[in-house]
């Protein structure tokens, strides 16, 4: 199963996001990340979804995401690497003062930020593709990560030469 | 000052809606009390599932969008299950819920569900109202919505609050509405549609496939001219009986796993196969994959995602049938296959009817092809799910006529409060429902209401004391254990519809039943004919 990205653009108005969820269960289609919010004059709403499937189900998700009323538009984002996307994630690590220094390291090699510190445990902040926060994460677990909290991924078709479109 | 309840009435007359089925209670009230006195006719269901199934049959006889009202609640709930029957069978309808108090809502009052919540997914579009001024534009929309494209059934949920709402501002009710999200396919693709006919000029062994879509998208005309043009030998889903009819030399009767033999074998040995307004549900298709397969496919829906839901299609055209189906009309150039129309038709006259009368029970399936003979020929007959339904679906013949059944759901109860839509629809054409008694037990409230309209439906009640689909299921996977199939309560429903006033006859013999079936269908007002039928009986 590949992850596709669907940029689906909603009329932003109560009971819209649970109609869009109900959809996927009820059709039984699986979500790997979700993130929503309100774009242009806030009355309408993007909602990014990271769908798994093959090819059949995602253009069977797309159709059926055609189908809700409020849905606007359903832009197929395709693969990672295919748009440009991002999300966000904050996470607590556990650390002793003489290995701050190798933590450090790792996070400015990444780009991720330190936010806050404590004695023993410094919390970072990172942004960027899935990828990305998937290899600070996973470098980070030997020092001991107490707690992770992580946004769904935004995307944006990525683009193209003026002549081209 | 006008309140909002008064502007919901408004909103439906200027819909010119006649007539809507329902059940009041407390939330929906201020609603009631403006229809007293409105043009509107009110039906009175005895239950509020039945009201939706009403107001279904009512749409499909009409052709258009049913209405159907409960209160909050309770009331709302009982009516999900009509709602999800009209969304399998893409039924247009309008289901309007009282809702309590804004202001309360979320603390469980009394006689409190979140029904559009609950409804989601059986649901085309719903709508929680919470402003007075917008019900023009949401009965508009809904309307709309649950008219064109694939009809569907839209809910309308407005809360008490917003029925008693009073303000001057006068009633306009919206010419259009622009929905931005909501914009259906009209028109088949003109690339599509040459593509489509030159495949079906290429093939030696096409077949055409109606589904309910031809009969929704009032394309029944448009199709069958198709097939006469192009000399194309058709098969039906159960949703498309009634397109063609039963003893037309191109048709060869329904697939599936009820269906026809020789229309299954035409389908599976179809090199190309016209798929019109039918979703290849598992029912009509058991292996969609084996037999895309083999053959060429041309997917023509309104919906684009049926194209290739449950089968791939090789020409996909979506839009309205009747148009695409017109343009390929004209642009068909007749082929001469005389061989597979011989084959098809060697099939079709192989065809043996089974059932033969008997004398010591009504066998259901030879006396549904006498009574068909002696029915006028635009019969509305609907069928209860079970045995009755395959029964009545492979022995009624129509000739213009309709077969009304929970296609998608197989929902029991649908046949009695269906046929009372029907009949209230059309009241100059012979409705008759057939009934297994299992599901007559389901809706038999609804005796009350046939007897309140005097709505002439003329009921076949096929009474072996079994749950027989499902007996015979468990004759054939669960080795003749039979568990809770025994319907040992069942009434005297001779005297059940005596004490409800409705002339009823018992028929022990086919031949009692022949000679009822005159007076049943010479009666006025409703009658119920009650057939005693072998427990034994197969349903194929």
């Amino acid at each position: 199963m590949d992850r596709y990205t669907l940029s689906v653009l909603v009329e932003n108005r109560p009971g819209v996001l649970s109609k869009v969820v109900a959809l996927f269960s009820r059709r039984g289609f699986n979500i790997h990340s979700l993130a929503v919010g309100p774009v242009q004059d806030g009355s309408v709403s993007c909602i990014t979804i990271v769908v798994l499937g093959d090819a059949a189900t995602v253009e069977q998700v797309e159709k059926q995401l055609n189908k809700l009323v409020p849905v606007i538009k359903v832009r197929n984002l395709g693969r990672p690497g295919e748009s440009l996307s991002c999300g966000l994630a904050l996470v607590r690590v556990q650390c002793e003062n003489e290995r701050l220094g190798e933590l450090m390291q790792i996070a400015q090699l990444v780009g991720a930020e330190a936010v806050d510190a404590a004695p023993g445990a410094v919390t970072y902040r990172i942004a960027g593709e899935a990828e990305k926060i998937d290899a600070f994460l996973e470098m980070l677990r030997p020092y001991g990560v107490r707690e992770i909290v992580r946004t769904g991924q935004i995307a944006m078709e990525k683009a193209r030469p003026a002549s081209s479109r | 000052m006008i309140n909002g309840a008064q502007r919901m009435v408004e909103s439906l007359l200027a819909e010119g809606v006649t007539t809507i089925f329902g059940y009041p209670g407390a939330a929906i009230c201020p609603f009631y009390d403006k229809l007293y006195g409105s043009a509107m006719r009110h039906i009175l269901a005895r239950q509020e599932q039945n009201a939706a199934h009403a107001a279904s049959g009512w749409a499909r006889i009409s052709g258009r969008p049913g209405v159907c009202v409960a209160t909050s609640g309770p009331g709302a709930l009982n009516l999900i299950t009509g709602i999800a029957t009209a969304y399998m069978d893409s039924i247009p309808l309008v289901a309007i819920t009282g809702q309590i108090d804004r202001s309360e809502l979320g603390r469980d009052v009394f006689q409190e569900a979140d029904i559009t919540g609950a409804c989601e997914s059986v649901t085309k579009h719903s709508i929680l109202l919470t402003d007075a001024r917008d019900i023009p534009r949401a009965f508009k929309e809904a309307f709309l919505v649950a008219g064109t494209g694939r009809p569907g059934p839209v809910l309308i949920d407005v809360p008490i609050d917003v029925q008693l709402a009073e303000s001057d501002e006068p009633f306009v009710y919206p010419e259009t509405v622009d929905i931005p999200g909501y914009h259906p396919t009209t028109k088949g693709h003109p690339l599509q549609i040459k593509r489509a006919l030159s495949a079906i000029g290429e093939s030696l062994r096409p077949i055409l496939c109606c589904g309910g879509g031809v009969l929704l998208g009032n394309a029944r005309e448009a199709f069958l001219e198709f097939a006469r043009k192009g000399g194309l030998p058709v098969v039906s889903t159960m949703m498309g009986l009634g397109v063609m009819p039963s003893d037309d030399p191109l048709f060869l009767g329904m697939i599936g796993s009820h269906g026809e033999e020789c229309a299954n074998r035409a389908f599976r040995e179809a090199d190309l196969l016209v798929l019109c307004g039918a979703r290849v549900g598992d029912r009509a298709v058991a292996a969609p994959n084996q037999i895309a397969d083999q053959a060429k496919i041309i997917h023509i829906d309104v919906d684009p995602a049926e194209i290739g839901k449950n089968m791939r299609a090789d020409i996909p055209i979506v839009g309205e049938l009747r148009g695409v189906l017109e343009k390929m009309t004209e642009k068909l150039e007749p082929v001469e296959r005389a061989g597979w129309r011989t084959r098809v038709e060697g099939y079709r006259n192989a065809r043996a009817l089974r059932g033969e009368d008997r004398e010591d029970f009504v066998e259901p399936r030879s006396f549904l092809r006498k009574l068909s003979e002696q029915l006028p020929a635009n019969t509305v007959l609907t069928a209860d799910p079970g045995q009755g339904q395959i029964w009545a679906a492979r022995n009624f013949a129509i000739h213009g006529g309709r077969f009304l059944t929970s296609g998608g759901l197989g929902t029991m109860g649908y046949a009695l409060p269906a046929a009372l839509g029907a009949a209230v629809a059309a009241p100059e054409r012979t409705v008759v429902a057939v009934c297994g008694d299992g599901a007559f037990q389901m809706s038999m409230c609804e005796l009350a209401t046939l007897c309140q309209t005097h709505a002439p439906v003329k009921v076949i009640l096929f009474d072996n004391r079994r749950l027989g689909m499902v007996r015979e299921l468990q004759n054939q996977r669960y080795g003749g254990r039979h568990y809770a199939t025994y319907l040992s309560g069942n009434p005297d429903f001779l005297r059940l519809c005596a004490a409800y006033g409705i002339p009823a006859r018992f028929a022990a013999t086919n031949a009692e039943a022949d000679a009822f079936a005159g007076e049943m269908l010479a009666a006025r007002g409703p009658f119920v004919l009650i057939c005693r039928v072998d427990p034994d009986t197969p349903t194929l």
